[in-house]
């Protein structure tokens, strides 16, 4: 009887002395863990990166590009000229984002809508990458050289469409393809093709928590651009603080928009054909997003 | 020697269902940080905290993904899991401790003041805390509730110095649970 007494309050004591309360409740469900903050800002430098903004989120833009730096010492290497973009981003909801902006480069005014498709996550659900589609129409408003002729508005229009596949490999490394197509509809020669195709690819590598390195190539498929024009190449630094992005970079294209940067760079990094530039962001909260409580 | 057996039988049920009666869990409760100071007020909730408590000895663990707290920006909660709560290194807040404030508490009494004493590990780092709150035993259910201040500096949790204006030192969490009976 002893042994059945003591077998008793042993029990008592084993339950009693369970180390963790929080085991009793068994394995947790696993939830969906998805890959954020790949870029810090939805731009990688001049191409868009995998990141989208964020529902009810303004994301205003200004981005500047020096002159190129090899213009010398009478142009302060290239800081007298600039060439400017003022955008605003908007977040409809978490995977479709809307932008305007208008640059000094071309009178170029622009529209684009970015649709996040798959999202990069792990545990639950796993995806390995996130695919975003981007449609861009651009309209360039300088005045006709030739307003003898007969000018049609059409041929002032552009359009890109871009799939961005993008992966977190890290907290550290991000990568991302861009196949791009970039349609004309009015070019200066025969020989030019009104229809682009180009592959980009950039990358970022997190150097500490508010600040990343960034680069972007874009290569264009030969024999579609007249001669003279190059593949665009840019290097740049992102520092963030608090709701400001800042991103410092150098980059042989002038324009900041993609029919621009991937078809008309004509800046060579060998001669000293890049811009010092930089792009800030700084995100509003416009809606507020439901809360569950 | 047939009735201590039998009374041992007894006994050794009679332990079982009492301690399996005494035992409470919710997986939804509610915790909520708010950090208040002239140039913002920050806050955000957490509805998905699991909470249990043994009143059998009086011990309480809490569990809190830091991924799942939700902000009114969202880029404010990209930096608080990137860069503040390095919530891929550290995905749980959890609390590990005992009702040591009464000593025995009663099931009957209603809403009772407690302080409960016990380890809170956020950010990897572990502290010793000791937090009042209340505890009201209703028809099926057991509601605790409390509100208390942590440090940010004791949990490892660096704030660099332009931001440093915009998040208080002490931030204030409210915890509220819904305990149901673990069977």
């Amino acid at each position: 009887m002893f042994v059945l007494l003591s077998l008793s309050f042993f029990y008592r004591g084993s339950v009693v002395g369970q180390d963790d309360l929080l085991s009793l409740l068994g394995e947790e469900e696993e939830t969906v863990d998805y890959a954020f903050a790949s870029f810090k800002a939805n731009r990688v430098i001049n191409l868009h990166s995998v990141e989208n903004t964020s529902a009810g989120v303004l994301d205003i833009k200004i981005s500047h590009r020096f002159g190129m730096i090899n213009s010398g010492f009478y142009e302060l290497f290239g800081l007298d000229a600039a060439s400017i973009r003022i955008g605003g981003d908007y977040g409809i909801t978490d995977n479709l984002t809307v932008g305007v902006g208008r640059s000094s480069f071309q009178k170029t005014y622009d529209g684009f809508l970015k649709y996040r498709l798959l999202r990069q996550s792990s545990g639950a659900k796993v995806m390995p990458v996130t695919l975003a589609i981007l449609s861009s129409l651009a309209v360039e408003t300088t005045r006709w050289p030739n307003p003898a002729r007969e000018n049609y508005f059409s041929s002032r229009l552009f359009y890109t469409h871009q799939l961005i596949i993008g992966r977190k490999f890290s907290e550290a490394l991000s990568l991302q393809l861009s196949p791009t197509l970039v349609h004309r509809n009015l070019v200066e020669t025969e020989q030019e093709a009104h229809d682009v195709f180009s592959l980009g690819a950039a990358g970022r590598i997190k150097l500490t928590k508010r600040m990343a390195l960034n680069a972007e190539y874009i290569y264009v498929f030969p024999d579609q651009l007249a001669p003279g024009f190059r593949n665009s190449l840019s290097i740049g630094l992102d520092i963030e603080t608090g709701g400001h992005v800042f991103q410092l970079h150098f980059s042989n294209s002038t324009s900041m928009i993609e029919k621009g940067f991937i078809t008309e760079t004509t800046g060579d990094w060998g001669g000293g054909g890049v811009h010092f530039g930089f792009n800030v962001s700084r995100v509003f909260t416009i809606r507020r997003p439901d809360i569950k409580e | 020697m047939k009735t201590i057996i039998i009374s041992g039988i007894l006994l050794l049920l009679g332990s079982i269902t009492s301690v399996e009666a005494q035992k409470y869990f919710t997986r939804e409760a509610q915790v909520s940080f708010f950090s208040d100071t002239p140039m913002e007020e920050i806050e955000a909730h957490n509805g998905t905290s699991t909470c249990v408590v043994d009143f059998e000895d009086q011990r309480m663990e809490f569990a809190v993904l830091i991924k799942a707290f939700q902000f009114e920006k969202a880029l404010m909660q990209e930096h608080f899991n990137e860069n503040y709560m390095e919530s891929h290194k550290f995905p749980k807040a959890t609390f590990k401790g005992k009702i040591i404030n009464p000593t025995e508490l009663s099931a009957k009494k209603g809403k009772q003041d407690v302080e409960v004493q016990g380890t809170l590990t956020i950010h990897g780092v572990d502290q010793e805390v000791t937090a009042p709150g209340t505890i009201e035993f209703t028809k099926e259910n057991v509601m605790v509730s409390s509100v208390f201040t942590v440090a940010v500096s004791d949990y490892d949790i660096d704030i660099p110095g332009v931001v440093r204006d915009n998040i208080a030192k002490e931030v204030e969490i409210t915890v509220d649970a819904t305990l149901e009976p673990l069977k």
